[in-house]
């Protein structure tokens, strides 16, 4: 670790520190099926980090072992300079650590501010009885977690559907309220597992000037996953490119859409 | 120093009424944002000290009298101050459409020379820098908004905190400098000035002086006996000169509390929590709110049906009477008592109008269906005429005098005549100064009495003084065979048709008249999916052939009742089309406050309306259209001509 530059800034005037995160020689079997083989990259402080891949390449396995839901059978996650034992996801979230999901796992019954108060349980202190009688230290608790919440929906826009149940939203409004549950956490790192998916256009531009906002406003480090590679490519300082769970590629955009190897993968290659 | 009480006479400017309010009630609310959930509130001396900071740090950054300064941005606490601020240092406030493009603020910037633009967010700095590129002479940004601002230059830029700031800091320097500027406004000093959207043309900047500001505002709010306890919505653009009216000028006249939604997606919860008690809206809302209304009552049960249905037949009979005093049988006003437990109350609190006291349409013509509506409910709605040139109030009508096809009696202190073309002139202390650098239209205008042309065609009703409007002057003409064409009668009749949204209808020097039609997306929309028409755009839905066969029966309907008119019987529609578009103030087709350029329209789509008189059955065409962002891009679309009953005209059957 101490070969590497302790930061740069970047073309637009971001400031990049050093390694937050750093997963070595990470291997994640199923049984017979190996997801992940030996795959080692780093994750910078205040960096927006792509993790690309075709289906089935094994990225959301990878997102699931730097969330701490699977435990890679072989190698090491560093996280600030220090080596994380294994961990259930809610130790992982307590370390800072928050995450969207693939498939949207809101609530659906509850409202938008329901759904992104949960985001901030990790911060609370008072416990479930405390809070059920609902009188003296529980309430101002409440009330000061409301208005970081209430941030939250400004900066993302979402005052106007406060109050509805995210059942009846329609689908980009779904994953902006995920991203204002996982902001709630204050996390300095946010895992994005294709926050895009399924968008139109118009909602493309919106998720990007949110994931750009939020890595300017809160300085948070983030590393996503995405298909599409004209966002991928503008939004991420570097990009991990992986195929048939192994690493084919790893740097700036410019440099991985030049590496053959990742161009093969994409557009497939003749096997003789 | 500032809270000095001044007296009646000495009421002279806005920063006057100021110190006056803030001596007279300086604990009541005069300003409540809801910003973070929550309604943040102002009292009238907490103002004060936010405007005076505002003007202080604008001193410090070198405002002098009489310089420009523009305001763009939603309506926020923040941006009122910023023009009561540009006041009190003796600087002009100038505000400018927030949703406009560019290139428009370009215009309007390089015209007024301002050398300060205060700003709400990222979104404005960023079309102010693209402005600078051709407009030099703007010194300063000061923006509102943090977010997203850090990476700017900041050299000729300031977020209005940190000039609040300063101006705190340096206060000792510039508080005698600010008393001497703002003591110093004169009655005939102007106060503001704004650009009038211009249907034709470029823009104009209409300069008002305090004279024409504060006597409008307290001949008009005497005549609505308007309290310091009322409270409005603004949400209404801040350069429309009713705003300014509204939220400025009675607002510190009378001493009420203006308050400022969320977002504007949220402004329809915010009027049903603050419940104003003067309101305003342009017809085109209170359409959206019956729409809405509507729409939920279909998904309704059959019990809640027959209620909304069977006490909304009463009230439609019952409620205006009410309202306007006259007597009514103890069964009928039993039951409109009942209707209100069951169905009115909660409606009205449903659309947050339970409180209004005074409510007020105006812009464009209402339809009388939509005005009754609101009217049986016991919602005080009313009609008001009136232009930027005037400080908005020609006319106005009085509670218990309201009809949906007049525009109301003079407002206390104006003066109307109506000249041998029909055109409309008025005389008030509302009377412009003049257009900025723009003599030669001041002069068209206005003449050497200060009678103003309004450009509008009507006449005064002898029976009850009241004015009609017909239509625009120039817009007035005769077809081919002489008869009269007026085109917006026709568009408004349409328009009062959920499913159309806008109309055009052609017809001067031709044989005969023809339509374009813009669907409305929510009604039509909703109709689709209640009928299981699946549909994957706007233009998708447009063109189908129910959908055209919907708006065919509405013409129709349309042409009926053109044809009892006797002098308007030509301009029954022959043919028409439905647009594959709608019109959009980013493509030219419309001004900000949604009026439609007649003129860029029949240029744009001349192919389409050759083929309206041609006979083809359909046309296929190409149109640019602008995207938010500014960028352009184009539409095909293959549209099909419909042709419509016309009924004989009734002279002719006569001679026949």
């Amino acid at each position: 670790m101490k070969d590497m530059a302790d930061g740069y800034i970047t073309e637009d005037g971001r400031k990049i520190g050093g390694v937050m995160m750093e997963m070595k020689n990470i291997t994640l079997r199923f049984g017979g099926v190996v997801a992940i083989k030996d795959i080692s990259f780093d994750i910078r402080e205040g960096e927006i980090r792509a993790i690309i891949g075709p289906n089935g390449a094994g990225k959301s396995s990878m997102l699931n072992v730097i969330s701490g839901f699977y435990h890679p059978q072989e190698g090491e996650v560093w996280f600030h300079g220090k080596k994380r034992p294994s961990m259930k996801p809610y130790q992982v979230a307590q370390q800072g650590i928050a995450r969207t999901f693939q498939n949207i796992a809101l609530f659906e019954g509850m409202s938008v501010l329901d759904n992104v108060m949960t985001g901030r349980l990790t911060h609370m202190k008072t416990n479930m009885f405390q809070q059920a009688i609902w009188w003296g230290k529980a309430q101002a608790e409440e009330t000061a977690q409301r208005e970081k919440v209430e941030k939250i929906i400004d900066f993302l826009e979402i005052q106007h559907i406060r109050k509805t149940p995210v059942g009846r939203l329609p689908y980009g409004l779904k994953k902006r309220v995920e991203l204002a549950r996982a902001l709630a956490a204050e996390p300095k790192l946010l895992l994005l597992d294709e926050p895009m998916a399924g968008m139109n256009v118009e909602e493309k531009e919106d998720m990007s000037r949110f994931i750009l906002d939020v890595n300017d406003e809160f300085s948070t480090t983030i590393a996503l996953i995405e298909h599409d590679m004209g966002v991928v490519m503008d939004l991420s300082d570097r990009v991990v490119v992986m195929d048939y769970g192994k690493k084919i590629g790893d740097g700036t955009p410019d440099e991985v859409r030049n590496n053959q190897d990742v161009i093969d993968a994409y557009l497939g290659v003749a096997h003789d | 120093m500032t809270t000095t009480a001044a007296s009646e006479g000495a009421l002279v400017s806005i920063p006057h009424l100021l110190a006056r309010n803030v001596s007279a009630f300086g604990d009541k609310p005069a300003y409540r944002e809801k910003e973070f959930g929550i309604w943040q509130s102002w009292t009238w001396r907490e103002a004060e000290a936010e405007i005076r900071a505002i003007a202080l740090g604008l001193l410090e950054l070198g405002v002098e009298k009489g310089d420009f300064i523009a305001i763009i941005g939603r309506n926020r606490p923040a941006m009122y101050w910023s023009m009561v601020a540009a006041q009190m240092c003796g600087a002009v406030p100038v505000p400018l459409y927030q949703d406009a493009v560019a290139e428009e603020m370009a215009y309007v910037l390089e015209h007024c020379g301002a050398r300060f633009v205060i700003v709400g967010d990222q979104e404005q700095v960023d079309k102010v820098i693209e402005v600078q590129e051709t407009v030099t002479g703007i010194d300063q940004i000061i923006y509102h908004d943090r977010r997203g601002m850090r990476k700017y230059d900041h050299t000729h830029m300031n977020a209005l905190g940190d000039v609040q700031a300063t101006g705190k800091a340096a206060h000792e320097r510039f508080d005698k400098e600010l008393d001497a500027r703002w003591q110093s406004l004169g009655y005939d000093d102007t106060c503001v000035m704004l650009y009038t959207s211009g249907t034709t043309g470029r823009p104009k900047g209409v300069v008002l002086s305090n004279r024409n500001i504060i006597e409008t505002s307290k001949n008009s709010a005497e005549f609505d006996n308007l309290l310091p306890g009322d409270e409005v919505l603004a949400y209404l653009p801040m350069a429309w000169v009713g705003d300014f009216i509204f939220s400025i000028g009675q607002a510190y006249w009378t001493g009420f509390c203006v308050n400022c939604p969320e977002s504007a997606g949220t402004m329809m919860t915010d009027l049903r929590e603050i419940g104003p008690s003067y309101y305003f809206a342009p017809p085109r809302i209170f359409e959206t709110q019956l729409t809405n209304v509507m729409i939920r009552m279909e998904d309704a049960s059959r019990f809640k049906k027959w209620l909304f249905h069977t006490f909304m037949a009463h009230a439609k009979e019952v409620g205006p009477k009410l309202l306007d005093g006259q007597s009514v049988s103890g069964m009928d006003k039993l039951k409109y008592a009942l209707g209100n437990l069951f169905v009115y109350g909660p409606l009205k609190n449903t659309l947050g109008l339970s409180k209004v006291r005074v409510g007020y349409t105006a812009g464009e013509a209402i339809g009388p269906e939509l005005f009754d509506f609101y009217r049986s409910l016991g919602i005080n709605l009313k009609q008001l005429y009136g232009q930027t040139e005037a400080s908005v109030f020609i006319t106005q009508q009085k509670d218990g005098e309201v009809r949906s096809d007049t525009v109301g009696t003079p407002t206390p202190g104006v003066e109307l005549k109506i000249a041998d073309n029909g055109e409309v002139y008025y005389r008030s202390p509302g009377v412009f100064v003049e257009y900025f650098k723009n003599a030669d239209s001041t002069t068209d205008t206005k003449d050497a009495e200060g009678w103003v042309a309004t450009g509008d065609a009507g006449f005064i009703e002898p029976e009850t003084g009241q004015l009609r409007i017909i239509d625009r002057a120039k817009d007035v003409g005769k077809m081919a065979d002489g008869r009269l064409f007026a085109p917006k009668y026709v568009e408004n009749k349409l328009k009062f048709f959920p499913n159309i949204l806008e109309a055009v209808v052609f017809g001067a020097d031709r044989a005969m008249c023809t339509a374009f039609i813009n669907i409305d997306l929510t009604a039509v929309g909703n109709w689709a999916e209640r009928n299981n028409i699946a549909y994957a755009s706007y233009q998708e839905l447009a063109g189908h052939p129910q959908v055209l066969a919907t708006i065919q029966s509405h013409v129709e309907e349309v042409n009926e009742s053109v044809a009892q008119d006797e002098m308007l019987s030509g301009c029954q529609i022959h043919r028409f089309l439905v647009l594959h578009k709608e019109l959009d103030a980013d493509d030219g087709e419309m001004t900000r406050t949604r009026k439609v350029r007649r003129r860029i329209v029949e240029e744009k789509f001349a192919d389409l309306i050759n083929a309206l008189y041609d006979g083809s059955e359909t046309v296929s065409t190409v149109t640019e259209v602008t995207y938010e962002d500014g960028r352009k891009g184009s539409i095909k679309a293959t549209l099909e001509l419909r042709d419509v009953k016309v009924l004989a005209d009734q002279q002719q059957i006569a001679a026949e």
